[in-house]
C-alpha cells in the first residue's frame, strides 16, 4: 500500500501511538488503560508502519525480533511476581517504594513492572504474528524471519 | 540408640539413590572393582536395619518422618515392623551381594556402570516401598519399581525381544499400579485415614464397607499383577530377557514379592472374608500349579526358574489367602526361604552361563570339578528348595503341611495342589543342581572354570544362610519370623518349629512330596515331552493374549484419532460452534430455566438507539458482503459500535480492549486473506450455507438466553464491594479492572500472557510451514 499520504503520515502516527501506548500502560492503574490496552495499541502503531513501509523497515525499527520482546516480556512478569520470595511474602505479592525525584514522590512496584511485561509480551507477540502473515512468502526469505 | 535415628534412617532411604548418581562414574574411573565400593551403601543401610532387630522383635514399631503437605495430609513416613523390617533386610542384605556380584557378570560391559545405577535406583525405589507408611508414598514407589524394573529388562536395548518383554511388564505391572492407587483412594475413603500405621490398627469398618469387594479386586488386581499371578504371569518368564542379577534380584527376591507384601500388609484390616479365602487361594493355586508345569517344560536353567519363582508367588498368594491358623506363619517362612534359595539359584545359574557359556540343562555336564563353590552353592539351594531337612526350606514346607491339613475338602483339595507343586520344584531344583554338574565333561562354548570371587560369594552367602537360618532356627524366629508373623497376622505369634522331623501328618506329606519329586526327576526327560504335547493340545496363551491386546489398542487409537483429527479445518470449526450451540441451548431446554420476556427499555438515549442501529447495520454488511475481505471489514463496523455501547454503559476499560481488538481482528484477518492466497469470493453451495446459518443463529440465540438469564437475577454485589473497598487501601490503585488484573488476579494473568506468548509462537510455527511448504513448490516450478 504504497499511497503517498499514509507513507507521510505513517512515522508520525506511529510515533503518537507508541508515545500514548506507554501513557496508557502507565496510567493504568488509576485510569482506564493498562499493559494489555497499551500493547495492543502498540502493536498497531507497528502493523500501521508495516503496512506502509514493509515488513524490513519495521524489523530494522524494533531492533529485536519480536518473539524476543514478547518472551522479555513474559520473563519481567514472572520475575516481578518471584521477587517477593526474598521478603518472605506469598508469590504475586505486590510490593511498594516510594523514591522521591526532584522533590516528587514517584510510587513504584512490582505490579507496575508486571504489567508492562503484559505490555511487552502483547506487543511483541502480536507483531511477530502480524509481520509474519505480512511477509511476501518467497524462499529467500521463508527460513530467514526468525 | 542415638537420638538422630530418624535422620539417619532418612539418609539411609536414599543411600541408593546417591549410589546410583555415582556408579557410572565410579565404573569408569575404578572399572568393575567399584562394584565393592557401591556395595557399601546397600551394606550401610542392611547395617542399620540391623540396629531395629531387637526392638521390632520385642514388638515394638519403629516410625518416623517428615511433613510434606501438612495441608493435604500428606508426609514422607516410614513403618518399621516385623514384616517391613525383614523385606528391608532382604533388599539390602541381597541387594549388596547382586551389586557385588553385578561387578563380576557383567564385568568389562561397556554399560556396566549404568547397569549398576538401575539396579540401586531399583533398590532405592524397592526399599521405599516396603517402609512406606504414607498411601501415596508407597503408590509413587510402587510405580517406581515398575520403571526400574522396565530399565532393567530392555536394558539389552539392541534386542527386540528385551525391548518387548520391557515394555510388557511395564504395561502389565504399571497398569496395576493404576488398580492399586485406585483401591488406595478407597482405602482412604473408607476408612478416612492415609497411613499404613494407623490403617492396620482399625479393627471394623472395612470388611463392612459396601465397596469392600471393589476395593479388594482393585487392590488385588495391583498385588496380581505386581507377583505374576495367574493370568498376569506371563511378563515374568519374558522377563528373564534382562541380565541374570537382575532376575536373582527384582524377578525372585524382592520385586515380584511386593505384590504379596501388599497383601500381607493389608491381612490383618481386610483378610478373614469369604472373598479374601476364596480368590486368594483359588488364584494362588492356580498359578502354584501352572508354574510348576510351566517350569517342568522348559531346558534353559533360567526359565525354569523363572515358571517356580511364578509358583513360589503362587504358593504365597494362597497361603496368605488360606486363613487356616499356621498359614500365615508359612508363608512368612517360605517366603524368606525362597529369597534365600531362589536368589542363590539364579547367580548359580548366572555364572554357569557367564563361565560356560550355556544354560540348557539338557547340554551341560560334568561341571562339577571345574566350578567346586558354585556346585555346591547349587547343592545347598537345592536342598533347601527341595525341602529337605537341616534347611530353612525345610521348615517352611512343614509349616506348610501343618498349615493346609485337615480334614475338610477345602483343606484337601488345597494340600494335594501344594504336594503336587512341591514335589515339581523339588524335580526342577535338582535337575539344575545335579544335571550339569555330574556325569562326563560336555563340549561348553566357553572352557568352564571357576568364576572370581565376585561371581561365587553371592549365592555361597545365600546358600550358607539357608542352613544356618534352620540350624539356629531359634534366633532366626526369635528376630525375623515371629516378629513378621505377628505383623502379617496382626496379633502376637510365636513360632517354634525347628529342623529336628517330628511325626505326623506334615512329615508324611513332605515324605510323599520328596518321594513324588525323586521319580519326576528320574523320568524328567518323560515329564517334559508330556509337557509339551499339553501345552500345544491347550492352545496359544495369555502372552499371545497381550500381542493382540496391545496391537488391538493401537488400531482402536489409530481409528478413533482418524475419526476426531480429520485434518480439515471446517469440520474443527462446525464440530466447536455445534457443540456450543447444544450448551448454551440444551440445558435451559431441559431444566425448564429458559428467561422470560424481557422488559421492553422504557427510555432509549438518541444516541445509544444510534449505535445499536449501526452495529446491526454491520451484521446486515457481513451477509451481504459480495466478498470476504468486505465482510471482514462490516464485521469490524458492528464491533466498533459495540465498543461503543461498552463506552456508553460505563466500561472505559472493556471498550477500549474492544477497540483495539477490533482493530487489529481486522487488519490481521485481511493479512491471513492476503497471504493465504484464498478466493476472495465465497463459493459455498447453498445447502453448507443453509446449514452454517443455523448452526450460527442457534450459536447466537443460545448466547442472548444466556445473558438475558444472567441479568434476570439479582445481582450480587459481594465481589464488586470487596474490590472498590480495597482496591485502594491494599493494592494502591483507583482503577479497579487494572488492580484485578495485575494484583488480585495477577497469577491468572501471568497464566493467560504466557498463553499469549505460547499463541503467537504456533503461529510463526504455521506460517512457516507453510511459506517453507511454498517456498518448495515455487523451486519445483522454476526448474
Amino acid at each position: 500500500m504504497n499511497t503517498l499520504i499514509l507513507r507521510t503520515v505513517a512515522p508520525v502516527l506511529t510515533a503518537l501511538m507508541l508515545l500514548f501506548s506507554i501513557f496508557v500502560l502507565l496510567r493504568g492503574h488509576n485510569e482506564p488503560g493498562g499493559g494489555f490496552i497499551g500493547g495492543l495499541i502498540a502493536a498497531s502503531a507497528l502493523a500501521i508502519y508495516g503496512i506502509a513501509f514493509g515488513v524490513a523497515a519495521v524489523r530494522r525499527a524494533i531492533r529485536f525480533h519480536p518473539m524476543a520482546i514478547a518472551g522479555a516480556g513474559l520473563f519481567i512478569s514472572t520475575l516481578s511476581g518471584l521477587i517477593s520470595i526474598f521478603f518472605g511474602v506469598p508469590f504475586m505479592t505486590g510490593l511498594w517504594i516510594y523514591p522521591v525525584f526532584f522533590d516528587v514522590e514517584v510510587p513504584l512496584a512490582t505490579v507496575i513492572s508486571f504489567d508492562l511485561g503484559v505490555y511487552l509480551v502483547v506487543l511483541g507477540a502480536i507483531t511477530s504474528i502480524a509481520l509474519a502473515l505480512e511477509q511476501e512468502p518467497g524462499p529467500e526469505t521463508g527460513g530467514e524471519e526468525g | 540408640m542415638a537420638a538422630n535415628v530418624p535422620a539417619l534412617t532418612f539418609v539411609v532411604l536414599f543411600l541408593p539413590f546417591m549410589g546410583a548418581v555415582f556408579a557410572p562414574v565410579l565404573i569408569r574411573r575404578f572399572g568393575d572393582k567399584a562394584a565393592w565400593l557401591l556395595a557399601l551403601a546397600p551394606f550401610f543401610a542392611f547395617l542399620h536395619f540391623c540396629g531395629f532387630l531387637s526392638e521390632v522383635a520385642a514388638g515394638e514399631v519403629v516410625t518416623g518422618g517428615y511433613a510434606w503437605a501438612p495441608s493435604f495430609n500428606l508426609s514422607f513416613s516410614w513403618f518399621l515392623d516385623g514384616l517391613s523390617l525383614t523385606f528391608a533386610l532382604l533388599i539390602t542384605g541381597i541387594g549388596t551381594l547382586i551389586v557385588i556380584y553385578s561387578g563380576g557378570y557383567m564385568k568389562g560391559h561397556p554399560d556396566q556402570g549404568r547397569f549398576l545405577s538401575f539396579i540401586l535406583l531399583f533398590m532405592g525405589a524397592m526399599l521405599g516401598l516396603v517402609v512406606s507408611d504414607s498411601f501415596l508414598m508407597l503408590f509413587v514407589y510402587w510405580e517406581l519399581t515398575s520403571i526400574t524394573s522396565f530399565l532393567l529388562i530392555g536394558f539389552d536395548h539392541g534386542r527386540e525381544k528385551a525391548r518387548r518383554a520391557a515394555l510388557q511388564a511395564l504395561v502389565v505391572t504399571g497398569g496395576g499400579g493404576l488398580c492399586l492407587l485406585a483401591g488406595l483412594v478407597f482405602l482412604w475413603n473408607i476408612t478416612g485415614v492415609t497411613q499404613l500405621s494407623l490403617l492396620v490398627h482399625m479393627e471394623d469398618g472395612l470388611r463392612e464397607s459396601p465397596f469392600y469387594l471393589a476395593t479388594l479386586l482393585l487392590v488385588l488386581g495391583g498385588a496380581f499383577t505386581k507377583s505374576a499371578q495367574f493370568p498376569f504371569h506371563f511378563w515374568l518368564p519374558n522377563a528373564m530377557e534382562a541380565p541374570t542379577p537382575v532376575s536373582a534380584y527384582l524377578h525372585s527376591a524382592t520385586m515380584v514379592k511386593a505384590g504379596v507384601y501388599l497383601l500381607m500388609r493389608l491381612n490383618p484390616v481386610m483378610g478373614a472374608t469369604p472373598a479374601w479365602e476364596i480368590l486368594l487361594p483359588f488364584f494362588g493355586g492356580i498359578t502354584l500349579i501352572a508354574g510348576t508345569f510351566l517350569a517342568v517344560r522348559q531346558v534353559d536353567m533360567k526359565l525354569m526358574l523363572a515358571y517356580t519363582t511364578m509358583a513360589s508367588l503362587g504358593l504365597l498368594v494362597m497361603l496368605t489367602g488360606f486363613g487356616a491358623p499356621h498359614a500365615v506363619e508359612a508363608a512368612v517362612l517360605y517366603l524368606v526361604a525362597h529369597s534365600l534359595f531362589k536368589g542363590g539359584f539364579f547367580m548359580v545359574v548366572g555364572t554357569v552361563d557367564h563361565e560356560a557359556g550355556d544354560r540348557n540343562v539338557t547340554q551341560l555336564r560334568g561341571l562339577r570339578s571345574a566350578m567346586p563353590i558354585t556346585f555346591a552353592a547349587a547343592m545347598l539351594c537345592a536342598l533347601s528348595m527341595g525341602g529337605l531337612p537341616l534347611f530353612f526350606g525345610f521348615l517352611a514346607k512343614e509349616e506348610i503341611y501343618a498349615a493346609l491339613a485337615a480334614g475338610n475338602p477345602r483343606a484337601v483339595f488345597f494340600t494335594g495342589l501344594a504336594v503336587i507343586g512341591n514335589a515339581l520344584m523339588f524335580a526342577v531344583a535338582f535337575a539344575i543342581a545335579i544335571r550339569p554338574f555330574f556325569g562326563p565333561p560336555s563340549a561348553n562354548p566357553k572352557s568352564a572354570h571357576e568364576g572370581p570371587v565376585a561371581l561365587w560369594l553371592g549365592p555361597a552367602v545365600l546358600a550358607v544362610l539357608g542352613l544356618l537360618g534352620a540350624l539356629f532356627s531359634g534366633l532366626a524366629h526369635h528376630y525375623v519370623s515371629s516378629p513378621m508373623a505377628s505383623a502379617v497376622s496382626g496379633e502376637k505369634v510365636v513360632i517354634d518349629i525347628t529342623t529336628v522331623p517330628h511325626l505326623g501328618m506334615p512329615l508324611v506329606l513332605s515324605v510323599i512330596t520328596i518321594g513324588l519329586g525323586v521319580f519326576v526327576f528320574w523320568r524328567l526327560d518323560g515329564a517334559r515331552a508330556l509337557m509339551v504335547r499339553v501345552l500345544e493340545n491347550l492352545g496359544p496363551g495369555p502372552d499371545l493374549g497381550f500381542d493382540h491386546f496391545v496391537s488391538g489398542l493401537v488400531r482402536l487409537s489409530v481409528a478413533i484419532t482418524r475419526f476426531v483429527q480429520p485434518g480439515r479445518l471446517e469440520v474443527y470449526m462446525t464440530a466447536t460452534f455445534i457443540l456450543l450451540a447444544l450448551t448454551l441451548l440444551v440445558p435451559p431446554v431441559v431444566f425448564d430455566e429458559l428467561p422470560g420476556m424481557p422488559a421492553w427499555p422504557g427510555s432509549v438515549l438518541p444516541q445509544e438507539a444510534a449505535f445499536l442501529a449501526i452495529a446491526l447495520i454491520g451484521i446486515f454488511a457481513v451477509l451481504r458482503a459480495k466478498d470476504r475481505l468486505t465482510a471482514i471489514v462490516s464485521l469490524g463496523i458492528q464491533g466498533f459500535a459495540v465498543a461503543v455501547i461498552f463506552l456508553l454503559f460505563g466500561a472505559p476499560d472493556l471498550s477500549f480492549t474492544q477497540f483495539m481488538v477490533e482493530t487489529l481482528s481486522v487488519v490481521i484477518l485481511a493479512l491471513v486473506m492476503t497471504r493465504l492466497r484464498l478466493s476472495p469470493a465465497d463459493h459455498r453451495p447453498r445447502r453448507q450455507l443453509l446449514f452454517d446459518a443455523c448452526v450460527a443463529v442457534a450459536c447466537g440465540l443460545g448466547f442472548g438466553l444466556l445473558l438475558l438469564k444472567s441479568v434476570e437475577a439479582s445481582f450480587d454485589n459481594l465481589l464488586t464491594d470487596f474490590f472498590n473497598a480495597y482496591s485502594k487501601v491494599i493494592a494502591h490503585g483507583a482503577n479497579v479492572v487494572n488492580v484485578i488484573i495485575v494484583d488480585f488476579r495477577g497469577t491468572d494473568t501471568l497464566g493467560e500472557i504466557a498463553v499469549v506468548m505460547v499463541t503467537g509462537l504456533a503461529v510463526l510455527a504455521l506460517i512457516r510451514v507453510r511459506a517453507g511448504k511454498a517456498a518448495v513448490s515455487q523451486e519445483e516450478e522454476g526448474r
